[in-house]
């Protein structure tokens, strides 16, 4: 079951993001072009989404267990620190570089563009990088290394 | 600055985030998860014993949804005017940022904003306004 809800989830966000023209980074670009001939959906695509999903996230906010049983695993309110505001930082760049975030990447794979892929393969090499450090970093000191 | 009015799509804009959200917000409701694409991919690679499958179909969903949205209408065109050597660095960017960042457009932007966390609102305009400033250097600047 909690396997046919994700890929339901993963279906229907997939076909969010086309409808709503984030899966065209064109558009997205024409978004994050201030200066340029400012295209302001996608502000109206992030405005319908928190709408649609915020009365929701807020009715299951008690809850521990999801209607299908799994433990819930929102993520609780942390610190604001240096990691989540540099990577952010960096994200955006990354983003305003093709107009390309990791949602819509997944869905342009499915339409079959190379670049796509290209984008993609990328992504979860740079992805990598962020777990060889990580793990470099939870390894005790002086441990064997493999 | 000046609006694209022949560009402005509110209505499928609005409709099109709606679905994004009710994605979001189903996931959450049977799953108990959070729709943030980048840690959804970035799990895979930190395999855990029956942490997989589930991210596997996520992914899969996304990459299915232009082959399931064909079936009943004529799929929207989408341009990626990137070239290769730029798509490395912008896909390996994402790649690290998102991870560092705990998050992307999907994780803080939607869900994290929908859900008030102040994490995901600091995280969501900080990615916005590189994203801002990095279109605003290639466009006006480099002339790119």
């Amino acid at each position: 079951m909690y396997t046919v809800a994700s890929f339901l989830a993963g279906l229907v966000f997939g076909l969010g993001l086309i409808v709503a023209g984030m899966a065209n980074p064109a558009k997205v670009l024409g978004f994050l072009d201030l200066a340029g001939a400012w295209d302001p959906s996608l502000a109206l695509v992030m405005a319908g989404a928190i709408a649609a999903a915020a009365g929701v996230f807020s009715l299951m906010r008690k809850r521990t267990r999801s209607l299908l049983g799994a433990p819930m695993r929102l993520p609780s309110a942390g610190r604001i620190d240096r990691r989540l505001v540099l990577g952010s930082l960096l994200f955006g760049v990354g983003w305003g570089l093709a107009g390309i975030c990791p949602g819509p990447a997944l869905v342009l794979a499915g339409y079959g563009l190379p670049k796509g892929l290209v984008f993609i393969a990328a992504m979860i090499a740079g992805m990598g990088v962020f777990e060889f450090f990580e793990s470099r970093k939870r390894r005790p000191e002086g441990s064997a290394t493999a | 600055m000046s609006i694209a009015w022949d560009a402005f799509t509110p209505a499928t804009a609005l409709i099109g985030g709606a679905i994004i959200g009710v994605a979001a917000a189903l996931f959450a409701v049977l799953n108990g998860r959070i729709a943030g694409i980048s840690g959804i991919v970035g799990g895979l690679l930190r395999p855990q014993a029956g942490d997989l499958s589930w991210r596997i179909v996520f992914v899969a969903g996304l990459v299915a949804a232009p082959l399931a949205y064909s079936l009943f209408a004529v799929l929207p065109e989408v341009r990626i005017d990137a070239g290769y050597a730029l798509l490395v660095a912008a896909g390996l960017i994402v790649g690290v940022g998102t991870r560092y960042g705990a998050g992307c457009t999907s994780g803080h932007g939607v869900c994290g904003i929908a859900r008030l966390s102040p994490r995901s609102n600091v995280a969501t305009l900080a990615f916005i306004g590189t994203g801002f400033a990095t279109v605003f250097a290639m466009r006006h600047l480099l002339g790119l």
